[in-house]
């Protein structure tokens, strides 16, 4: 019997150690697949949610009473950071800029880069940074709070559709406002640079406003403009389906706060890529000649 | 002798629940439930926590679709309805949940009036109306209008929820855990609540409930269900079926357990004396 016991015990360790291996490339698998699913499931709840945002927004447009307090939340009380935040990036790239091109006698020609930076590239990508932080975050722990607390379940029993009643007035708020945002994200920090440039670093502002005015063209301004769209339907559709899709309890919703800007922020930097190679291509389709944007 | 329950299951009932079963991922919650309910019932769903309850609630409002079996209300398949349809349907219903769910941002008028704003085109006059005199019909005095949920404590927060399920005048009401976190006074004024709203209203009412004193004051027939991960293989998740004065004498030992709120079994079970280690629901649908 102890003999048995014995050969029992030793076959089983001795499986387990051939199983080891086995074992653990199996686990690895499970663990990849697990993920790989959680992925595909995410990509795929996000996709229908923005369809079926689409389709509300464009069956039936919110009433005022929900509009103009997303439009107060997301545009007018944003106004203050994305202006401060505007004006430090002008000043920034200001000081950056200045001792190399004073080295080379080029500083007059410091507005062109600042705006062209500005208004293409930094202007949109951090005023969008900024705001999924402040919307895109406050969104998803509104919703979240919703959603656990039943408030989702509350509006859809009582016969409202929670995506019509909830999302569509803060997408339309975020892609209508913070192109608007970004514009003048982008005037703070044109100002900001010109007023450093000017007072402090002392360059003859006719220079400085002449130079300014040749570089920056029309098709930089819709570039940034087109760039912060894609960005504002980014941001209002993963704060919100963060938001709906919240897990129990307080650490539920902190965990969808946190995600909501990870998440836009990695979405900005890819559409932003995405972006200014398409663009490049839309611009030297229409000026065959004109040198590369990127 | 033919009981009230019987009699009222033998007219077309208005909820009818076949072989329902809801599962969250590996989790069965609710499996083939058999359960009709009459016009003008009001029957107590009883249950420990976990047991599917809330879950049971949201499938007949058509939150939560059901991974097996139909829902059928009013004769429809509440989960093969249009979202017109749907909506519809849903306006015929109360709900009342179990923290009140009232909206955060607006008032307690407001909150009252979301369902009107939503399906009527009523003057606003017409609707601060209906508002004051829901709000009366639960006790509430108009200077709470004004209002923020926040502002109130939780026997008012219910009121408010019960006036807000009364706006549209529905059909049937849905009460989740209506007396849960409430001091015994404020639970009877709730009981009679539902009582009055009952005599005033022609409704059909389901509540959700682990308070026996609830069950046995406001229902006219209690069913109670048992959570799956403590039920033998092939047992009916339906414990009992029948009215309230029948369920202390209750064939089923488990059934007189949770009425007389007896936890000596549980307490060996959750110490590991029956070899058992049962496990907790997931919380899932307390």
């Amino acid at each position: 019997m102890a003999n048995s016991l014995h050969a029992t015990t030793v076959s089983g360790g001795s499986a387990g150690r051939r199983g080891g291996p086995v074992r653990w490339l199996v686990d690895w698998i499970a663990d990849l697949g697990d993920v790989v699913i959680g992925w595909v499931t995410g990509l795929g709840s996000i996709s229908v949610f923005s369809f079926q945002t689409l389709q509300w927004l464009f069956s039936r447009l919110p009433r005022k009473e929900t509009l103009l307090p997303a439009f107060y939340q997301i545009g007018v009380l944003s106004l203050p950071v994305v202006a401060l935040t505007g004006t430090f990036i002008g000043i920034i790239l200001a000081v950056q800029s200045y001792a190399q091109f004073r080295l080379m006698n080029l500083e007059t020609r410091l507005g062109a880069v600042i705006n062209m930076s500005l208004v293409r590239e930094l202007g949109p990508v951090l005023a969008a940074t900024m705001l999924a932080g402040r919307v895109g975050s406050s969104m998803a722990a509104e919703l979240g709070t919703m959603r656990v607390t039943e408030q989702i379940d509350a509006l859809a029993s009582m016969g409202a559709n929670p995506i019509s009643y909830l999302v569509v007035p803060r997408f339309l708020a975020c892609l209508i406002l913070i192109p608007c945002l970004t514009v003048m994200a982008d005037f703070m920090g044109v100002v900001g640079a010109a007023y450093y440039s000017v007072y402090v670093l002392q360059i003859d502002w006719f220079h400085y406003i002449h130079n300014s005015a040749q570089f920056v063209g029309l098709f930089d301004l819709f570039s940034g403009v087109v760039k912060s769209l894609s960005f504002g339907a980014a941001i209002a559709l993963i704060g919100c389906h963060r938001g709906f899709h919240c897990d129990a309890g307080a650490e539920g919703v902190g965990k969808a706060a946190t995600a909501a800007f990870v998440q836009s922020f990695c979405v900005i930097l890819f559409l932003d890529m995405v972006l200014n190679i398409l663009l490049d291509a839309i611009y030297l389709m229409l000026w065959p000649r004109a040198p590369s944007l990127i | 002798m033919v009981d009230r329950s019987q009699v009222a299951e033998s007219v077309e009932p208005l909820v009818r629940m076949e072989q329902l079963g809801v599962r969250f991922g590996r989790q069965q919650v609710l499996r083939d439930l058999d359960l009709s309910i009459a016009r003008g019932q009001t029957v107590a769903v009883i249950g420990e926590s976990g047991c599917g309850k809330t879950v049971l609630l949201k499938t007949i409002i058509g939150l939560l679709r059901p991974t097996q079996g139909t829902v059928c209300f009013d004769g429809q398949d509440v989960y093969r309805l249009s979202q017109r349809e749907l909506t519809r349907t849903r306006i015929r219903f109360g709900f009342l949940f179990q923290q009140a769910a009232l909206f955060d941002s607006m008032t307690v008028a407001q909150n009252v009036a979301f369902p009107l704003r939503q399906h009527s085109s009523r003057p606003e006059r017409e609707i601060r109306e209906i508002v004051l005199a829901r709000l009366a019909e639960v006790g509430l005095p108009e200077s709470v209008v004004g209002k923020k949920p926040a502002e109130l404590s939780g026997g008012m927060r219910k009121r408010v929820g019960l006036a807000r399920a009364l706006a549209l005048e529905p059909e049937i009401i849905l009460y989740d855990e209506p007396t849960t976190g409430l001091d015994p006074i404020m639970s009877d004024v709730i009981n009679e609540l539902i009582l009055s709203t009952r005599r005033r209203h022609p409704v059909t009412s389901i509540v959700v409930t682990h308070d026996m004193h609830t069950t046995k004051k406001v229902a006219d027939r209690v069913v109670m269900l048992y959570p799956l991960t403590r039920l033998r293989p092939g047992e009916p998740q339906i414990l009992f079926d029948g009215p309230p004065s029948q369920i202390d004498r209750a064939e089923d030992r488990r059934v007189r357990q949770f009425v007389q709120g007896e936890a000596g079994e549980r307490l060996m079970e959750m110490r590991g004396v029956n070899g058992g280690g049962s496990e907790e629901g997931l919380g899932i649908g307390d």
